[in-house]
């Protein structure tokens, strides 16, 4: 159990039933008054982000989350299926659910699946993943000047900034953290 | 890399030599004024018992929430003029505007009263800002006098969706307050909020025309509460008897709240006289442009 002095940025806890995490936090005290704890929470089951503040003494129930190593195996029109290697068992996790993760996801990709209960709430990647540049400029010949970048579009459908050196077919590893491009990879 | 670690720690840097500066302006002005610079001790056996404030023990004592017991008894005592900057302490305060160990100055003077002192801060912010504007987040303040004064029961009509009466009586005082009032004040100009609940000034002295009100204000400049102000109480009796019913609301009991029977003692001596207290860090946030507590400090208490 969370009481009010615990609650900080990141902390996840329950909330009529449904796991939020704490986005936003800040501790204000209007002069002689009583503390106040102002969080930004958004519902990780809906992903609606609201305001609510809180007083000292109330108690917070932490919430009861599991992080399993999977698999991605497909999609299909109920969502994105994973499978725990170990047990076989699948879960399904719809699309607004994953939101631009699935842009790096490739087929049998390990990734970790957030487990609220048998419910699947979000995944998370590898920190790099490679994918392969579909559409990108045609090199400018000379134009060898570091930090001179161009638009590209990976396998997914995904945008993003390259060296003007990167062309179509080109495999490139992106940081799944901020979706920014690393190096060119070597197959 | 806009916010990057090196980005922080230079501004970080150009902060502190800011706060030295304004340390300094401020010790000028007082000693000009003919305060004198007092010292008194960080460790006491207790704080004035408030509800809402927490005191960090030290050993068999407590480190003190703020000077004003030891600046009292000073005035007790037959100085006249007072002022202190130093160290206070109040458990489980953290925030972007606060932190568990944090800066004071109070300042006090014998034979005057709240509205008194609002001509001091006058004083002492047009000493701090000679160019008379101040940038904040985007925005300008004009620093002139007289900076305009609100009693708080208006500044509920002004800005609140409920009078002042209402919010204490439903028990949302504070979140009417910080929601709807305070981050609209002192947003053109620095605004003296004035004229508190008497249950929300436990030191204070009450309005001999409204008992039902405190002389106390608080100084506020770009949404952000500066300082803390009162008329001193100087009767004993009534004194204790408020010491009495805070230690008797505090749920549950604490321990760390006591009788200040030394400070009740020498109350009786002490002439007339107002005092108040301004949170140095925040006035560094304020004069450098600054929206983090944490970048106006050499170390954060998590950095330790």
């Amino acid at each position: 159990m969370y009481s009010s002095s615990d609650l900080k940025k990141g902390l996840k806890i329950m909330i009529d039933g449904e796991p939020h995490v704490i986005e936003g936090f800040d501790f204000t005290k209007p002069g002689k008054g009583q503390a106040l704890y102002k969080c930004k929470l958004r519902n990780m089951i809906t992903g609606s982000l609201f305001d609510r503040t809180y007083r000292s003494g109330e108690n917070f129930e932490p919430a009861p989350l599991e992080e399993r190593d999977m698999q991605y195996l497909y999609k299909d029109e109920a969502g994105y299926v994973f499978m725990d290697a170990k047990t076989f068992e699948q879960v399904i996790l719809p699309e607004q659910t994953l939101g631009n993760d699935y842009y790096f996801l490739t087929d049998n990709m390990e990734v970790k699946v957030l487990m609220f209960g048998d419910q699947g709430i979000g995944i998370t990647l590898p920190n790099f993943v490679n994918l392969t540049v579909t559409h990108a400029d045609p090199w400018v010949k000379g134009d060898t000047a570091a930090g001179n970048n161009k638009p590209a579009t990976i396998e997914s459908g995904y945008n993003l900034q390259v060296p003007s050196f990167v062309e179509e077919g080109t495999l490139i590893q992106i940081d799944t953290r901020t979706g920014e491009y690393v190096t060119r990879v070597k197959e | 890399m806009a916010n990057g670690p090196d980005a922080t720690r230079a501004v970080r840097r150009d902060n502190l030599y800011a706060r030295a500066r304004i340390i300094q302006q401020i010790r000028a002005f007082f000693i000009t004024h003919t305060y004198l610079e007092v010292e008194t001790p960080h460790r006491i056996p207790c704080n004035a018992p408030e509800e809402y404030i927490e005191p960090v023990p030290s050993v068999d004592a407590f480190l003190h929430t703020s000077p004003e017991l030891c600046m009292k008894r000073l005035l007790a005592a037959g100085y006249p003029k007072l002022f202190q900057l130093c160290r206070c302490w109040r458990s489980a305060e953290r925030g972007t505007r606060h932190l568990p160990e944090f800066t004071l100055l109070e300042w006090y003077a014998s034979h005057s009263d709240y509205s008194d002192l609002m001509y001091t801060c006058e004083e002492l912010l047009c000493h701090l800002v000679p160019t008379g504007t101040l940038a904040w987040q985007g925005s300008t303040i004009s620093i002139q006098p007289p900076f305009e004064r609100i009693p708080l029961a208006q500044a509920f009509t002004r800005y609140a969706p409920m009078p002042l009466d209402d919010a204490i009586a439903a028990d949302c005082f504070e979140e009417t307050y910080t929601e709807h009032v305070e981050p609209r004040l002192g947003i053109a100009a620095p605004v003296f909020i004035y004229d508190y609940p008497a249950k929300m000034a436990a030191l204070a002295r009450t309005k001999a025309d409204a008992p039902h009100l405190a002389e106390r204000f608080e100084l506020y400049i770009g949404g952000m509460e500066l300082a803390n102000a009162f008329t001193e109480l100087t009767d004993a009796y009534e004194q204790r008897q408020r010491f009495n019913t805070a230690l008797e609301t505090i749920q549950p009991p604490n321990p760390h709240h006591l009788m200040p029977e030394a400070f009740l003692a020498e109350l009786e001596q002490m002439p007339p006289s107002a005092g108040i207290a301004l949170g140095i860090d925040r006035l560094v946030m304020l004069l450098t442009d600054t929206a983090e507590i944490d970048a106006v400090v050499a170390f954060t208490p998590e950095e330790l």
